[in-house]
């Protein structure tokens, strides 16, 4: 307890990639909660001990089949009812799972506990810069509230510059 | 009788077998005709003439060898292979465990395992909101009215995987009956409800409409928005901490409790029937094994048996592939919430009183893929097991 100020955690954290179920790294975090305020994200500070696994081969390939698609990619339901996600849209799935990963991060409090659900849409807009643009509607799941709702995120990406969110916000209310 | 393949090296002894093939009296039958010199000819030859036609062909210096010893033996073998395949194919399921299936589809297998089985029996227990029969499976190997144990699935209906495991599940008994010693002996002393798809309405939803549907399907007088959370509406603590009072939400109460017919009819069962000594309900994800309270923070008087069941439990789920599930009452492990039914069961005098969550812990969540449905049933049945064999231990 921080007076004043908010709720700070200290975390010890094990990574495992999921991609290669051996491999994991540990880090540590610092998360400050603002005190009140249900519209800040909380504070991060993260430090990774060790190194992560060079993906520039397979970020090569991604980023050269996409760019080579004569017209634009459109995907939904990402896993389908089954739990299926078709190989070729693994990347795409992975993508979201960093664009769902910073929405959470904006939107968590002491009280919620979200999980990506599934990719409800994705839609690729080409840019005539080098980044890769994915237009997503994903749903988050709070176990808290139990609610599902979508987000729309979107989602650049290059595979030197790494992934940024440029653009999100809560779509309209669902069923 | 045998039968002889023969291999001709020239139009000579082609000419040879085809007068062969005329004495009628030797009653030849060619499977291969002699006609084409490439094939080697097949003839099945009745006993009685065996070793005259085996003692010409030597004599014409005809190349031949024994396809068939013993006909009778072949055909004999085919039989009995034969009816044992109908015999599995009667027992056995078409049925796919490791896919995930229509309510059609289940309801039609709960009916292929009651009809299998003498000891199962498919009862109807109420019907929900639409009207959809709420289906029990009941396994009963005799006696009136024994000590029973009750299972349900799916009253979340986006939790697709604890329906499918709850099928698995209901297979698994009903076909280790008498071979399993542990089953067998439970099943001699006590009686087991299976409720496989405690929310069809739902279940039906999120095939047709909306995937993550999660409550029921009833209209809300003065609202726009369907359903109740069926896990928030049984009487323990309801409209407390951890509920909604919004129709809207997903983990609505609901007008009063009971108010859903789904809970209602499993309410009324259940003390119609008297003699529960267990209620075990199944949910998704997170992987956890839960004992009351929800509604209360505060522990049940049971705490340290309960605490150390669900341990056992959880021990035997890990034995299998690893899988970890932690232990703890609802509020402590997961959050306070009102209304739940383990939480219903334990104050009417059930005391071993548990809620499952399945895999997995978010990776897909309710989107589990259907290849891990199986092995999600089977360590999930190991950690039932575990808490069924104590209660029958208790119990006699």
């Amino acid at each position: 307890d921080i007076d004043d100020v908010g709720h700070k955690y200290y975390l010890e954290l094990e990574l495992e990639d999921v991609l290669d179920k051996d491999r994991t790294v540990n880090c540590t975090a610092e998360v400050l909660y603002h005190l009140g305020s249900q519209t800040s994200a909380p504070d991060v500070q993260v430090t990774v001990q060790g190194e992560l696994r060079s993906t520039e081969e397979a970020d090569k390939e991604f980023y050269t089949h996409i760019r080579s698609l004569e017209k634009e990619l459109v995907a939904e339901n990402i896993p389908d009812s089954h739990g299926n996600v078709p190989p070729e849209l693994e990347p795409i799935h992975l993508l979201a799972w960093v664009a769902s990963g910073y929405v959470i991060w904006q939107n968590s409090t002491e009280n919620t506990k979200f999980h990506l659900a599934q990719v409800k849409h994705v839609k690729q807009v080409k840019r005539s810069d080098e980044d890769l643009q994915f237009d997503y509607v994903v749903l988050l799941h709070d176990m808290v509230s139990q609610e599902v709702l979508p987000w729309e995120v979107t989602l650049l990406w290059h595979p030197q510059r790494g992934a940024r969110v440029s653009r999100c916000q809560a779509a309209g209310a669902g069923d | 009788h045998q039968v002889l393949r023969i291999k001709t090296k020239n139009e000579e002894e082609i000419k040879q077998l085809q007068l062969l093939e005329s004495l009628e009296h030797l009653e030849l039958d060619f499977w291969i005709n002699p006609s084409a010199r490439a094939l080697p000819v097949d003839v099945r030859i009745p006993a009685v003439s065996v070793q005259s036609v085996k003692a010409f062909l030597e004599s014409q210096g005809i190349e031949y060898s024994i396809l068939i010893e013993d006909l009778q033996d072949v055909l004999d073998k085919e039989k009995q292979d034969m009816a044992e395949s109908a015999q599995r194919q009667r027992s056995s399921s078409s049925f796919d465990f490791g896919a995930y299936h229509t309510l059609d589809d289940i309801n039609a297998e709960l009916d292929h395992l009651a009809s299998e089985y003498s000891f199962v029996e498919k009862i109807r227990i109420g019907e929900s909101y639409e009207k959809r029969p709420l289906y029990v499976l009941k396994f009963s190997t005799g006696g009136s009215n024994r000590p029973a144990i009750w299972l349900d699935a799916g009253i979340h209906s986006r939790e697709w995987v604890t329906q499918a495991s709850a099928l698995w599940i209901a297979n698994k008994i009903a076909s280790d009956y008498g071979t399993d010693a542990s089953i067998t002996s439970l099943l001699d002393k006590m009686d087991l409800f299976l409720l496989p798809v405690a929310n069809p309405d739902g279940f039906v939803y999120t095939h047709t409409s909306n995937r993550m549907w999660r409550k029921t399907r009833s209209k809300i007088p003065g609202s726009i928005c369907v359903g109740v959370d069926p896990n928030r509406n049984w009487d323990a603590g309801f409209g407390g901490p951890g509920a909604s009072n919004k129709p809207c939400s997903d983990s609505y109460h609901g007008p009063s409790a009971n108010s859903e017919v789904e809970v209602k009819s499993v309410v009324n069962f259940i003390k119609n029937h008297g003699n529960f000594k267990a209620f075990l309900t199944l949910h998704s994800y997170s992987q956890l094994l839960m004992y009351p309270y929800g509604y209360k923070c505060t522990r049940p008087d049971d705490y340290a048996e309960l605490e150390s069941l669900g341990r056992a439990a959880a021990s035997s789920i890990r034995s299998l592939y690893g899988t970890t599930f932690q232990v703890g009452t609802i509020c402590k492990t997961i959050y306070q919430a009102s209304g739940g039914s383990i939480d219903w069961s334990y104050d009417n005098g059930i005391k071993y009183s548990f809620a499952f969550e399945l895999r997995d812990t978010g990776r897909y969540g309710f989107l589990l893929p259907a290849k891990q449905i199986i092995p999600a049933a089977k360590e999930t049945w190991l950690g039932l097991k575990k808490i069924m064999e104590y209660v029958r231990d208790k119990s006699s």
